[in-house]
């Protein structure tokens, strides 16, 4: 059995998929304040307090100037599409019932070095394959919605999802 | 003198070894690579208690504790694993040349053993998947290492129009070497240009024939000073240049969160390694290329500065990757897409065997070959010459 990857930082322990069994992030104290803005519907990135210089994903050093100084800023949640894939099975249950369905990168309006790993939903209740993969376009707008989970302990868990700009 | 003209030409491989590759093999991964390592060790003509370094991957199973006292060493005085999976392969041959040009080691074995025929995909325990990075991509359904190439290779063939024919031409040249190779899995099996666009799909763009086999096996090399290697059984293949590569800001896997995402490792690898070496890649005889999935070749061939960016797609039509008939043959014995996948290993071994000339598909007075390991995740990389 392959060791565990090694990770940097502490997280907030791994508690389970959603009850539909959709993956959510383990967490780790760097990214939790992403998480806690998807939950009140915005997109925050990590921003150097000494410099300004956005990053993703969040980690405790800027790149830039090494500060440790760190907070966030909220996005305006438009982006273009980068690139995607249309995954088919073999997969976890219960994404092998939604395949094909599409996994796309965005990059984000504010600097599209900041990317982004989502879905293209038609609305904030729309399944992973309801777009006809056919019709993606790189370079096309999207925007981000946000879309809330419940675990099985009751937990909530929100995660940005993206529709065409209207 | 730089660390890496000390170590051009210094050490030599003089030994090889592997087991049958099989979907499932019996014998444990321990098990298989105390063999492997014993039998490359009869090949290079060294006892086994010579061997004093013990050089691996971190995803070996196998820790070098329990290597030594089974295959029964001595003292061992060095010893390292690389991480980052599929590109450590040559850089833990690199880790065992440097330990003997340097002196902390005279006899130095690396080898991985691996039974991924057998046993459970890795991207199936959610547990450990979800944690950094994995929280960023997997909820969203990239669950596999497929899905996280595909998107790399969307966007290449967005940006620089490589299409499906490009990745077919490097499919079915590395199947027309392994149907030369008895060893391979797919010795039996010819696939045609037809066999390839009618395979099912993976995580489009990428098909199946776009991805490598899943396999039981193990492998071996032993290296040498170049003065000892001149004493023993085969001619010397010595290491020419090493080299590892982690560009700024990489994400192993994910790489999309950088300024070009296909800038990927190779490029960062190969600057260090053409600074090495004495010759470039208009003098490379043959080529074993990483190939979990065949765009890694792509990728691979403008990093490494075979050509320009975006240029592999068209480098590689005209069968210019086939043996006996290209300008670069690749992958001579089937590589990760069609002899075995053993996270590269068995392209050094065959890097080797073309050093030897006695490849199944040996390329002719081949005098210097070019071993990578995985690309998209940080690699390495080995130049070999006889």
């Amino acid at each position: 059995m392959a060791k565990a990857a090694a990770f940097s930082g502490a997280y907030v322990s791994n508690l389970g998929p959603s009850v539909e069994g959709f993956l959510l992030p383990a967490g780790d104290e760097d990214g939790a304040f992403f998480w806690e803005g998807t939950a009140r519907g915005e997109l925050r990135i990590q921003k150097c307090n000494a410099c300004g210089h956005l990053r993703h994903p969040p980690r405790p050093m800027c790149p830039r100037c090494r500060s440790v100084d760190r907070g966030y800023a909220a996005m305006s949640g438009r982006a273009t599409v980068w690139s995607y894939v249309v995954p088919h099975p073999p997969l976890l249950a219960p994404y092998s019932d939604l395949a094909p369905y599409n996994v796309i990168v965005v990059a984000l309006d504010e600097d599209p070095n900041l990317r982004f790993v989502g879905n293209l939903v038609s609305g904030v209740d729309g399944a992973l394959n309801e777009i006809d993969p056919e019709s993606i376009r790189i370079g096309e707008a999207v925007e981000a919605v946000f879309k809330k989970f419940v675990r099985a302990d009751g937990s909530e868990q929100t995660l940005p999802f993206w529709v065409r700009a209207s | 003198m730089s660390p890496g003209v000390a170590l051009r030409d210094a050490t030599a491989i003089v030994g090889i070894s592997q087991t049958e590759f099989a979907k499932h093999l019996e014998p444990s991964e321990a098990e298989l690579a105390c063999q492997v390592i014993v039998a490359a060790c009869a090949d290079a003509g060294v006892e086994v208690s010579e061997v004093d370094a013990l050089c691996s991957y971190t995803m070996e199973a196998t820790e070098e504790v329990d290597i030594a006292r089974n295959i029964g060493c001595g003292e061992i005085t060095f010893f390292s694993q690389v991480g980052y999976g599929g590109g450590a392969g040559c850089g833990v041959v690199g880790h065992a040349a440097l330990a003997v040009a340097t002196g902390q080691a005279e006899v130095a074995v690396a080898w991985r053993a691996r039974k991924r025929g057998s046993g459970p995909r890795p991207w199936t325990n959610t547990s450990t998947q979800l944690h950094v990075p994995g929280q960023w991509t997997r909820p969203a359904g990239l669950l596999r290492p497929v899905d996280e190439i595909g998107m790399l290779t969307r966007r290449y063939m967005h940006d620089y129009g490589a299409t499906r024919e490009h990745l077919a031409n490097v499919a079915t040249a590395v199947r027309g070497h392994a149907n030369v190779n008895p060893a391979a899995l797919m010795y039996a099996k010819p696939m045609s240009r037809e066999d390839y666009m009618a395979s099912r799909w993976v995580s489009e763009p990428l098909c199946l024939f776009d991805n490598c086999l899943e396999t039981d096996g193990a492998l071996a090399c032993v290296i040498v000073s170049a003065e000892r290697a001149r004493d023993l059984r085969h001619p010397p293949v010595y290491v020419h240049a090493f080299a590892q590569g982690l560009p700024p800001e990489h994400q192993t896997m994910v790489n999309f969160y950088n300024e070009d995402p296909l800038t990927g490792p190779a490029w960062a690898c190969a600057k260090r390694l053409w600074a090495n070496a004495d010759f470039g890649p208009d003098d490379v005889s043959v080529a074993q290329i990483y190939d979990a999935f065949s765009p890694l070749i792509l990728l691979s061939l403008e990093g490494y500065g075979f050509c320009k960016r975006g240029e592999a797609g068209p480098f590689t039509d005209n069968g210019n990757l086939e043996w006996g008939k290209g300008s670069l043959p690749v992958n001579t014995s089937g590589g990760g897409l069609s002899e075995a996948y053993v996270h590269g290993f068995n392209l050094i071994n065959e890097g080797v065997r073309q050093m030897r000339g006695t490849s199944t598909a040996q390329v002719e007075n081949a005098e210097t070959c070019l071993v990578t390991s995985g690309e998209g995740v940080p690699t390495s990389a080995l130049l070999l010459r006889r």
